[in-house]
């Protein structure tokens, strides 16, 4: 703020009031009730805030029901939040319609994903050796989910559902979508002609189309095509779809950052007798998807969202279960926003954890490139 | 698109590659692939209140999750040899054609056009419906007849748009339809005033009803603007199979007729009644036609109690849907639940 009003004192006319960075009462609150119109829109939005956090915390807390069932709630016709509801459709809301006895599985397997996830988050742990990890916690986490191994009993794919099933989704489509992604920007900004022009129609193509479409597609055309007696898993069906989307827009992202590193880092590259491959990996790479790291993160919290698309096709994430329970007829229309205020909730919690490692990362990578030209 | 397609194609050959298991082969083997997998594959709405929705524990349950049940225990004499496979209404024909499942048991509509241009066979009707509608008492209006220029709130669903057009053109009644993609908000703009009539079928506007805050004050009209029979699907050209989830439901409906019940039905297997022994197995050989054990009705009606009792359970009176029978009695209390004869 002060800054502004420097620069808007040093390019008009000199102003009477000199600029202090005063330190007082008066000060701080100037720039927000200092002339009138400022104090009435300060007011309204100060009054407006306070019916907002007043009128959430008596329908969160002080009017919420706590204990009771349906009829509890019902009596209360919406005055406060109806926790119970929560209370009793918890696990299906994290697990969908995964066994209830086997709950333990897709649990543990969620942590040890959540748990690898923080681990590799760590820079200190960053060696080749994570790749080794990642391949042990997906091996354990299909072999929990899945089962048929070691006494534990089959679960089949169209069992799995809630949040275990929203990671899975996400995370793999990002994971190989990342891969696929890289690849495809590699290749469209290839001097070759025949791998440019294919990679250019592949991108199109994909991001021509919207990702229900590319769903359903997936879903319902694919297993028309296939042979007599050939069924290709649904679920495997929605996360070839997702990754093949998911790397459409990365490269997309990824070709941004590439443009964006000078072509004098190529030359010193070819200078040094790197050849493409080692040139890209060492020397241009690196500082492509450092720049990209923001626009990066956007797509990784959009995709962790989207996948709620899958409903299309009739799997359920998280969103979709959170949305099922509310369907029990026992507690239709009763019990609305509760599920949802846990969705957000859940939904918010992860998507500021990838915010703020992302700020985290640029603030370590140092993307500035300040440092590092002149 | 047809390269997208044949990329997808691509793509879906290569995951093919690492993840196929074996579908029933073609027309004739339902009943054999069912068999190997151990599995009967159900196809069912994701989420319909009292058809087919998830339990506390997220266990399906639901009139249509039932007859599912009741097919797996005449197949196997247990009714949790059944993998639920949620079809949206949009991908549920190509669901059954592709052999992702073995029946679809999905509150769907037997029409002409449904069944003879699709490939697929209709089991018997085990539920009659029919769209109608609901308007506040507050409206004065008793019939539809009387309804001119209302705000009707529709959900996008397959025909609802097309019946009241059908139901209100010809009578020259002008209408503005409101639609709604989530069904909350469908309720709730009809709750507040939104729109003057709600519609929708039957069997679901009974529930909107029940969730209201005083249902009193909402009336449903006499009129049922379409037929709609619900009935499950199986493939075309496999008699045998189409057979046993026809005749499943059958039994359900029998057993209902001759009084057979979930608890009584081991007295019954002493029963005099010639019919009664057949269907319970305890005389010849109906289970054997089927390709089935002979204790296959016994076995469905014992796990699952009768096509009343099913009703009961998920829709009826004591459930919030609070649903009576109408013409869901049986045929001879004044419905059109009928099953042919056992013999």
């Amino acid at each position: 703020m002060t800054d502004t009003v420097q620069l808007n004192a040093l390019a008009s006319i000199p102003d009477e009031r000199p600029v202090r960075p005063a330190r007082s009462w008066f000060a701080l609150l100037k720039p927000y009730i200092g002339s009138p119109f400022n104090a009435v829109v300060t007011f309204a939005c100060l009054w407006l805030i306070y019916r907002l956090v007043t009128g959430a915390w008596g329908w969160l807390v002080t009017r919420a029901i706590v204990e009771g069932g349906p009829q509890t709630c019902k009596a209360a016709a919406g005055a406060g939040a109806c926790w119970p509801f929560l209370a009793a459709k918890l696990r299906f809301m994290i697990f969908g319609f995964y066994p209830y006895d086997e709950h333990w599985r897709p649990a543990l397997a969620v942590l040890l994903f959540l748990g690898a996830m923080i681990y590799s988050m760590i820079p200190r742990f960053w060696s080749s050796r994570l790749l080794w990890l990642w391949l042990a916690v997906v091996v354990a986490c299909g072999v929990l989910m899945y089962g048929g191994l070691f006494g534990l009993t089959v679960v089949n794919t169209t069992s799995w559902g809630g949040l275990p099933l929203s990671f899975m989704l996400s995370s793999v489509g990002l994971a190989f979508g990342f891969v696929l992604g890289v690849l495809l920007a590699l290749a469209r900004s290839s001097k070759l002609p025949a791998i440019q022009v294919i990679a250019v129609v592949f991108i199109e193509m994909v991001r021509g189309v919207p990702l229900v479409s590319i769903l359903f597609m997936a879903s319902v055309m694919l297993p028309l095509f296939m042979p007599d007696g050939v069924t290709i898993d649904k679920l495997l069906r929605a996360q070839v779809a997702i990754i093949i989307f998911a790397g459409a827009y990365i490269a997309e992202t990824v070709r941004g950052g590439l443009q964006a590193v000078p072509k004098g880092q190529h030359e010193a590259a070819a200078s040094l007798g790197l050849g493409y491959w080692l040139s890209m990996r060492k020397i241009v790479l690196p500082q492509a998807l450092k720049i990209v790291i923001p626009p990066l993160v956007n797509i990784f919290i959009g995709f962790f969202q989207d996948t709620t698309l899958v409903t299309i096709i009739g799997l359920l994430d998280f969103l979709d279960t959170v949305r099922s329970a509310m369907r029990d007829p026992v507690w239709q229309g009763i019990a609305v926003l509760e599920g949802y205020v846990f969705a957000a909730l859940v939904y918010a919690v992860f998507s500021y954890g990838m915010g703020s490692y992302s700020r985290f990362i640029e603030r370590r990578l140092k993307t500035d490139h300040s440092h590092g030209r002149h | 698109m047809s390269k997208m397609i044949t990329r997808m194609v691509a793509f879906g050959l290569a995951a093919a590659a690492f993840s196929v298991f074996a579908a029933p082969a073609s027309a004739q083997a339902t009943l054999e692939a069912v068999r190997k997998r151990g599995k009967v594959l159900c196809g069912v709405s994701p989420t319909a209140p009292g058809f087919s929705y998830a339990d506390d524990k997220g266990v399906r349950q639901g009139f249509d999750a039932d007859v599912c049940r009741a097919v797996s225990a005449a197949v196997f004499g247990a009714p949790d040899k059944v993998d639920f496979v949620p079809l949206n209404t949009n991908v549920r024909f190509q669901g059954l054609q592709s052999g992702e499942v073995d029946l679809l048991s999905r509150q769907t509509t037997h029409t002409f056009s449904r069944d003879t241009s699709l490939g697929l066979d209709f089991a018997p009707v085990v539920f009659y419906d029919g769209q109608g509608l609901m308007v506040s008492t507050k409206l004065g209006v008793k019939s539809a007849a009387e309804l001119s220029q209302s705000a009707v709130c529709i959900l996008p669903g397959t025909t609802t748009l097309q019946n009241l057009e059908d139901y209100f053109k010809p009578r020259n009644i002008k209408y503005e339809a409101v639609v709604f993609e989530n069904p909350d908000e469908w309720r709730n703009a009809f709750f507040s005033g939104r729109c003057d009539v709600i519609t929708t079928d039957r069997s679901d506007l009974a529930s909107v009803r029940a969730i209201a805050n005083d249902p009193k004050q909402y009336v449903i009209l006499p009129e049922t603007i379409s037929k709609e029979p619900l009935a499950p699907v199986v493939r075309q050209n496999d008699s045998n199979w189409r057979d046993i989830v026809s005749w499943t439901v059958n039994a359900l409906i029998a057993a209902e007729e001759y009084g057979i019940t979930k608890t009584n039905i081991d007295e019954q297997l002493n029963s005099k009644d010639p019919e009664i022994q057949r269907l319970l197995g305890v005389n010849g050989d109906l289970g054997k036609m089927l390709s089935l054990d002979n204790k296959w009705a016994y076995n469905a009606i014992k796990q699952l109690g009768n096509y009343g009792e099913l009703f009961e359970r998920h829709l009826g009176e004591k459930t919030p849907l609070g649903l009576t029978r109408g013409p869901n009695q049986l045929w001879n209390k004044g419905g059109l639940i009928y099953s042919p004869p056992f013999r």
